[in-house]
């Protein structure tokens, strides 16, 4: 199908952005558009007016900051998996990264706008939530820091106002005795995962997020916690959606193969670290 | 609502192009229906199946899910584009042809402009390689089991080509200028097909 039809703007700054989408309530910002145009196509969404942000000079570099590393709202999925300071930095968002659509979507899909597009069956917003990262908006009233604790409040539902431009996205570094361990299981690499496990293990604390598996992505702790009782304990926070792809039973089944593998995979990743390699 | 009308130039398969569409226009569409250059294949229109793809400043990307109206100044590169410059066929379409890459030829257009990308970055992919670059792209009829040996062959006679003889990559885009030189109308639309 086609999309309805809508006014189209091209802002060369934050602030004509800004500006244009406080001016219509109906309007939408256009990133990569590998979420928004199939919608469009679909009409499922028919904004009255689409402020394009691609010509923004500015949004399109990573850089190292004190603590981790930013990524501007311009850079593709494919920059960020390219990466070399990314993959140093933290190496969890370079592993889901990889799973993350297929490379031709990745050319033109943001990683922020992942992050804003707020999908629970997307790699980027429960890595954000296990790293414990934040994004950069700008909007009418100037800029503000939403911490990714209050970033994601229902299914396809971010606290981004609509008249705000998200600018970046902060996502902290790993920790120099810590480990990491990413996996999901999909149809075909590249495919929307049917249900995906990311951990984080620093000393006693082990931490793991749940993507594709509730409407919301979700993270769990699951320090001091053996082996055989962490999915359990996982599941008891996570509420498993059936639909065409899979059954409710065969999510939380997934949740329990994966989730011990995955913990011992981030555990292996801390050890090798801690002795002397920085991978 | 009468509908605004938007001025675009694009460079398509070393020709510079200008159009006036709305912003809707799919630049799927754009190629299809304003540009007649009919051999970029339309399947799901969401994104999945990769039928559509072509190459935008020498990078694949879904043209479903590309607005015309926000390419404007970049080059463009279709199926029409990857033939040699006298005609023949390019790498990629001779390997289809060797190894009998398709049987209704609906998914082809997408996979020759994905696989040209392709090996570009990796001259040389190993069998699993070569499956991974065709991993986003659907076929319902081959099985893919000869679409991943024409990737394979497909770099073997790019690796044996003559320098300059394959079509060259795309320059880093620099927006307005792009430094292509300009081909005739009629070279550029040989090998325009169904
Ligand atoms: C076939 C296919 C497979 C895919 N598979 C996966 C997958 O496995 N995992 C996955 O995570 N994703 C997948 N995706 C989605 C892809 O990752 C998208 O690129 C990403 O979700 C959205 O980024 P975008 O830049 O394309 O945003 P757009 O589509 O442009 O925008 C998405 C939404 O976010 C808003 N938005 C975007 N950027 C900003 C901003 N800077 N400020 C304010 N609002 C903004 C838009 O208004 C819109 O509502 C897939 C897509 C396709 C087509
Ligand atoms: S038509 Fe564009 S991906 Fe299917
Ligand atoms: S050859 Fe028929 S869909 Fe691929």
């Amino acid at each position: 199908m086609k999309p309805a039809p809508f006014a189209y703007v091209r802002p060369g700054t934050l602030a004509e952005a800004v500006a244009a989408l406080a001016a219509d309530p109906g309007a939408k910002v256009l990133a990569g558009g590998q979420s928004l145009v199939p919608l469009l196509n679909m009409r499922l969404a028919a904004p009255t007016a689409l402020v394009d942000i691609n010509a923004i000079p500015g949004l399109d570099e990573i850089t190292a900051e004190a603590g981790g590393v930013r990524i501007g709202a311009l850079v593709r999925h494919a920059a960020v998996l390219a990466s070399p300071l990314v993959r140093r930095v933290q190496p969890l968002l370079h592993l889901a990264l990889d799973n993350v659509a297929h490379a031709t979507i990745r050319n033109r899909g943001t990683t922020v706008g992942s992050l804003v597009h707020a999908d629970a069956a997307g790699e980027m917003p429960v890595v954000l939530r296990l790293l414990g990262g934040s994004l950069d908006v700008v909007g009418p009233d100037g800029p503000r820091t939403i911490p990714v604790e209050e970033l994601y409040v229902g299914p396809l539902e971010s606290t981004v106002r609509h008249d705000e431009v998200a600018v970046s996205a902060f996502v902290p570094g790993l920790a120099a005795h810590a480990g990491v361990a990413f996996e999901e299981l999909a149809r075909r690499q590249g495919d929307y995962a049917l249900a995906g496990v990311a951990a984080v293990v620093e000393g006693d604390v082990v931490r793991a997020g749940f993507l594709s598996v509730s409407d919301l992505p979700t993270v769990v702790d699951l320090s001091g916690v053996a082996a055989e009782d962490m999915a359990d304990l996982a599941l008891a926070s996570l509420d498993p959606v059936g639909d065409i792809h899979a059954s409710a039973d065969y999510r939380a089944q997934l949740v329990r193969v994966m989730t011990p593998r995955v913990v011992a995979t981030a555990r292996e990743h801390a050890r090798t670290r801690t002795q002397g390699g920085t991978r | 609502m009468t509908e605004d009308l938007h001025d675009v130039r694009l460079i398509v398969n070393g020709v510079h192009r200008e159009l006036r569409v709305p912003a809707r226009r799919l630049l799927s569409d754009a190629l299809r229906h304003d540009l007649g250059l009919t051999g970029t294949h339309v399947g799901c229109e969401h994104g999945v199946c990769g039928a559509c793809t072509v190459l935008v400043d020498g990078a694949p990307v879904r043209a479903c899910l590309l607005f015309a109206v926000t390419l404007d100044g970049h080059e463009v590169t279709t199926v029409e584009g990857l033939t040699r410059d006298d005609g023949s066929l390019g790498p990629v379409q001779q390997a289809f042809a060797e190894c009998h890459g398709l049987q209704c030829g609906f998914c082809t257009p997408g996979f020759l402009t994905t696989i040209t990308a392709g090996i570009r970055a990796n001259p040389d992919p190993t069998h699993e390689e070569a499956r991974e670059i065709v991993a986003g792209n659907l076929c319902r009829c081959t099985g893919y089991q000869n679409i991943v040996a024409a990737v394979e062959r497909a770099a073997e006679i790019a690796r044996e080509d003559v320098p300059g003889d394959v079509p060259a990559p795309a320059s880093p885009p620099q927006d307005g200028q792009l430094g292509v030189e300009d081909r005739t109308e009629d070279q550029a639309t040989t090998g325009l097909g169904g």
